[in-house]
């Protein structure tokens, strides 16, 4: 199962993280610090994957971010890889050729997305277009509700004057 | 209401409450995360913290609106840039029931971020939201946020309570299509996972999802399995497996057929019957798929399940060769030598099969690559070929970078190590490779020499000669002398040579090994032990000088037969003798004295106080040789014999290893109390009485690594003493022509040797040896020599690798063995949940009440009967296998039946079939495969 999922810039900047398991905070920024150390000094060519405290953890860099999930020494590493790039492909349709500001500045949107691609560590959802069918769903669900409370207080502040 | 003036005071208990002025003029998140990224890099903390008291006062806001947004900035800067966020799980549990999905989805997310299992105390307070979240009746959203809290944070009370309300959402009469079902199953998972007590409840919910026309339900329940099976004991699962092997069979998925892979790897050691029939469809999936993730997963299904099924493990083999093959993709090349390390030395062939690509792996640009063929390496050694491997990776070490010099050198000296020594046929060999490692330029492992040098010398008689001379090679070099990780092997080496001195040729030339000059750049405990070591070796040279002129005269009076005994150890002794008659005054009014000379007033004590022995040796030698020009008839001076016996009975007493237990066979004294309380006694102690006492305790200090504090001081006599001392070992130094300025020009230590060609390393690696790597029997030419081993204590401490499994993990397994063979429920449940899921029907429970219980009489009749009709199956099914090889067959069938045989409290409870096709079967079959298997 995946641990946790850490998003890096090449700056050593955390993007995003998700903990599939119990993590305490101090923990948490312990091992951010451990992994950003280990992978952002590995170079180009080299394979995928760090060995890390009997775990291990896959890692791809897209652009300028690097995308790390966290396995048991029995899982899948080129497995892993393949949810990354799934991951990372579902982003790029939902903002259209997603860039790391796109994530800095819709860090929810991109934790729905990825909340809807792995459950508990597990992979739930192969298909892109499902996953994009249901992201857009909630959006538009989101969307009508803040249109209803905006029209509502409209309206009161309208009476209100 | 103190409105929002101070945001100075941030503490959570003294902060005001929000006013309406909060609420207008709120930054949102994004405003939050501009100020962060526009601010100079010294102020994000001052920043940070302002933000934080900010969020404080508008999360106690009663606007909703301000509350979720204050909640949404802390949820960014407690995921981002590591705040605490627990402090605010209430207020997210406050948001969580709010009916607005944007307030909702911001609020479950926050949860699921910060809720820790253990540590969030208002945790049970979410089990009613979550429940009405849960209820069909909500919205699909609703429920799925819901469900992934539940899965990230479920603590065992929070599952105990909320595993009833996944059942709906599990089963199969929720809308087909539902995106909760395999939701639910994940959730499910983490739910049993954290509290086995609900393994009755959701487990057979679960294997139902193993038949349902939904893959993303079949792959959320084949990968709720998957973990359940690998995280525990798998044998509760194995009933399941004929489920599994359907659906291996059916689904054309590569993420479904991963898990069940993994599955599998974990059940066919379990069951013989199930690895043969694993082998057809693996080789299929090996030879068609053209995903590299799910060959990877068959080749280690293969492995590390089936590798008595040789069809298969070759296969597998063969795949394993391309990916190391493949030049451009590093990960495949990780993968393979990952592969092939599963493989046990039974199929030692396989690595020899790529024995080229392993080695060449050992230059791979990439450390991961490197080590991991480092550890592929260190798991084929055995005793005929831990020669050839360890000097091939002690050349290596020379020629790579220093951290992975270190790896290499450290695989070889605790692989060699093992079990005292047991790999190590020929201990001179073994001794000079120590030799060569400590000439490494890149190591740092001299602690590790140090201990192995002492160890063997102590332990193995027969090696000390070989160890004398490699000492002598070591301590005679002064290059060595300047770099501090060699010093802990110099001080090995000069006890050794000091302890064994007999075994030298030439102990004066050790003498002067150990006095010369830049032996100041030494650490002051290792130069004691140098001192220590001359001292041992003018005492050894002055008896044998005496032995020497005793026998002479002897011989001179014509006792002839005595002085011409010629064994190799008298003829040097004599020329030891005769070099001291000649040289000792000299060496020792020059070198001898001056360097020891200074030293006498060294501020280390240890250097200090040895120094002053030496001295007083001398001195005393000094006499005797005046005693001896003066007259020929000294040796009956009474004097003289004392001394030599003082002397001899000084270091004549052997050293040997002290053994771990030894302190617990010394009887205790009468009359004293060993549970005294010490407590008073406290102060006495220093830090080094309480120091861990380290396996194996030699008469040797501790050395520690420091400076010479009187280098600088003696830096004027000892350029002298320098010069001269070049001029001697010419050898051994640059040529002296060279400006007398640059005299402490040494060298540099260990100057790495490099060879021309650094370009082609991987060539160079792969000629350095052309051995096998595969054992085969070598005759050696001479026997191993003795090993002193003391007991069971010793040198088993290296092998800390005992598995302790989790309780927890226990506990589930035994959970879901009771949920599945029904034990305390209706005698029937196992059968229930085992047959129903195999046909992919949904049965009613009752209809099952009736079946009848098998006694325990008939276990042993069943037993037999069931063996027969198993091979009988096996005979329609697997024809062509069994032609293939009957013999093996038959083993198969013992095999089976001592399986069937351990496990025969599942025979206990197990049951005739309840329904129509179990008449046709009627012999009571083994419980733990379905029949169609055989």
């Amino acid at each position: 199962m995946i641990h946790f999922v850490v998003l890096i810039s090449r700056q050593g900047k955390v993007r995003l993280t998700k903990w599939y398991s119990p993590y305490s905070q101090k923990e948490r920024t312990k091992v951010i610090r451990e992994l950003s150390g280990m992978i952002l000094a590995r170079g180009p060519k080299l394979c995928n994957f760090v060995e890390w405290k009997g775990y291990k953890v896959v890692y791809r860099r897209y652009a300028s971010l690097y995308f790390c999930m966290c396995i048991d020494a029995d899982d899948n590493e080129l497995e892993i890889l393949e949810i990354i790039h799934h991951f990372v492909e579902i982003l790029d349709r939902y903002f259209g050729s997603v860039c790391e500001l796109d994530l800095i500045f819709n860090f929810h949107k991109a934790y729905y997305i990825l909340d809807e691609i792995l459950i508990a560590g597990e992979l739930q959802e192969p298909s892109k277009k499902t996953v994009a069918r249901l992201i857009a769903a909630q959006d538009a669900l989101v969307e009508t509700a803040k249109e209803q409370a905006s029209s509502i207080s409209n309206m009161i502040a309208q009476a209100t004057k | 209401m103190a409105g929002g003036s101070s945001s100075s005071s941030s503490s959570f208990s003294t902060a005001p409450a929000p006013s309406l002025v909060d609420s207008l003029f709120q930054r949102s998140l994004d405003d939050l995360i501009k100020a962060l990224r526009s601010q100079p890099a010294g102020a994000e903390p001052s920043l940070l913290s302002r933000a934080v008291a900010e969020i404080r006062r508008e999360i106690r806001s009663p606007d909703p609106d301000t509350k979720a947004v204050a909640l949404q900035k802390l949820t960014y800067l407690s995921s981002l840039h590591g705040l605490d966020a627990s402090w605010a799980a209430f207020h997210a549990l406050e948001l969580l029931p709010s009916p607005s999905p944007l307030h909702k989805r911001l609020a479950y997310v926050a949860a699921s971020l910060s809720f820790h299992p253990s540590t969030t105390d208002v945790l049970p307070l979410s089990t009613h939201q979550l429940r009405k979240d849960l209820s069909p009746s909500s919205p699909p959203p609703f429920s799925s946020l819901a469900l992934h809290l539940l899965s990230l944070s479920a603590s065992p009370d929070l599952a105990l309570h909320l595993a009833p309300d996944l059942l709906p959402l599990l089963s199969p009469r929720s809308s087909p299509s539902s995106p909760l079902r395999p939701k639910a199953a994940a959730a499910a998972l983490r739910t049993l996972s954290v509290c086995p007590d609900v393994a009755p409840l959701l487990f057979k919910p679960l294997v139902d999802c193993l038949s349902s026309p939904d893959l993303r339900v079949v792959s959320a329940a084949v990968g709720a399995f998957a973990e359940l099976a690998s995280s525990g004991d798998p044998t509760p699962y194995l009933p399941l497996a004929p489920e599994f092997y359907r659906v291996l069979a059916e689904s054309g998925s590569n993420w479904i057929l991963i898990k069940l892979l993994k599955i599998f790897t974990r059940l066919a050691p379990l069951e013989p019957r199930l690895a043969a029939r694993l082998v057809d469809p693996l080789c299929d999936l090996l030879r068609r798929s053209s995903a590299q993730s799910l060959v990877f997963e068959c080749v280690r299904t293969v492995f590390s399940g089936l590798p008595d099924h040789d069809r298969a493990v070759r296969l597998a083999v063969d795949k394993v060769r391309e990916f190391l093959a493949s030049a451009d993709d590093p990960n495949l090349r990780y993968l393979g030598l990952r592969a092939l390390s599963m493989l046990g030395p039974r199929h030692s062939w396989a690595v020899e099969e790529s024995r080229e690509a392993v080695i060449r792996s050992l230059a791979d640009p990439d450390p991961n690559i490197r080590r991991e063929a480092l550890h592929l390496i260190m798991v084929m050694v055995f005793d005929s070929n831990v020669v050839e491997i360890s000097v091939l990776l002690v050349n290596y070490a020379m020629k790579s970078d220093p951290i992975f010099a270190n790896e290499l050198l450290d695989a070889v000296l605790t692989t060699c190590r093992r079990n005292v020594y047991e790999l190590i046929v020929d201990f001179d060999w073994y001794v000079s490779l120590l030799g060569e490692m400590a000439r490494n330029p890149h190591c740092t492992r001299g602690e590790e020499i140090e201990r192995q040098i002492v160890d063997i010398g102590l332990r193995v008689r027969d090696a000390r000669p070989e160890l004398v001379r490699v000492a002598r090679g070591l301590l005679i070099d002064p290059a060595l002398l300047g770099n501090p990780f060699l010093c802990r092997i110099l001080s090995a080496a000069a006890w050794v040579s000091g302890e064994y001195v007999e075994f030298s040729r030439n102990p004066l030339e050790l003498v002067e090994a150990l006095l010369q000059p830049r032996t100041s750049l030494l650490p002051p405990l290792v130069r004691a032990v140098y001192i220590q070591a001359v001292f041992k070796v003018l005492a050894f040279c002055f008896s044998t000088y005496i032995d020497q002129l005793e026998i002479s005269q002897l011989s001179s009076l014509g006792n002839s037969t005595t002085g011409g005994a010629s064994s190799i150890v008298e003829s040097n002794t004599a020329a030891a003798a005769s070099c001291i008659a000649d040289g000792i005054a000299g060496m020792e009014s020059t070198d001898g004295i001056a360097t020891v000379g200074p030293l006498s007033e060294n501020d280390e004590v240890e250097v200090h106080g040895r120094a002053r022995n030496l001295l007083g040796l001398i001195h005393m030698l000094r006499e005797i040789l005046t005693w001896k020009t003066e007259e020929q008839g000294f040796i009956k001076d009474n004097r003289i014999g004392e001394i030599v016996n003082l002397l001899q009975s000084m270091f004549s007493e052997e050293l040997g290893p002290v053994s771990v237990n030894a302190q617990n066979r010394v009887p205790v004294p009468e009359g004293l109390v060993l549970e005294e309380n010490l407590a008073d006694l406290a102060w006495t102690l220093t830090e080094d009485d309480t120091a861990p006492s380290m396996s194996i305790s030699f008469s040797l200090r501790s050395h520690q690594h420091g400076k010479t504090k009187d280098a600088a001081a003696s830096s004027v006599r000892s350029a002298s003493l320098l010069a001269e001392h070049r001029k001697r070992h010419g050898l051994y130094y640059l040529p002296t022509e060279k400006d007398e300025t640059e005299s402490n020009d040494y060298p540099r230590a260990n100057d790495p040797l490099l060879p021309a060609s650094q370009g082609d390393v991987p060539e160079d690696l792969v000629k350095l040896t052309k051995q096998s790597l595969i054992p085969r029997k070598v005759k050696h030419t001479k026997p191993r020599p003795v090993v002193i081993k003391l007991d069971e204590g010793d040198g088993v401490s290296t092998f800390p690798s005992t598995t302790v499994k989790e309780s927890k993990d226990d506990l589930l397994s035994g959970a879901i063995h009771d949920a599945l063979l029904g034990e305390g429920k209706p005698s029937s449940s196992q059968k229930r949940y085992s047959d129903k899921s195999s046909r992919g029907r949904v049965k009613d429970i009752a209809d099952t009440g009736e079946s009848v219980s098998q006694s325990k009489e008939n276990l042993e009749s069943g037993n037999r009967e069931h063996r027969s009709s198993g091979s009988k199956s096996k005979h329609r099914g697997h024809g062509k296998e069994r032609h293939r090889s009957p013999q093996k067959n038959e083993e198969k069938e013992e095999k089976n039946h001592r399986n069937s045989a351990r496990s025969s409290h599942h025979h206990e409870r197990h049951k005739h079939r309840p329904r129509g096709e179990a008449l046709l079967n009627v012999a009571p079959r083994a419980p733990v495969i379905q029949h169609f298997l055989l």
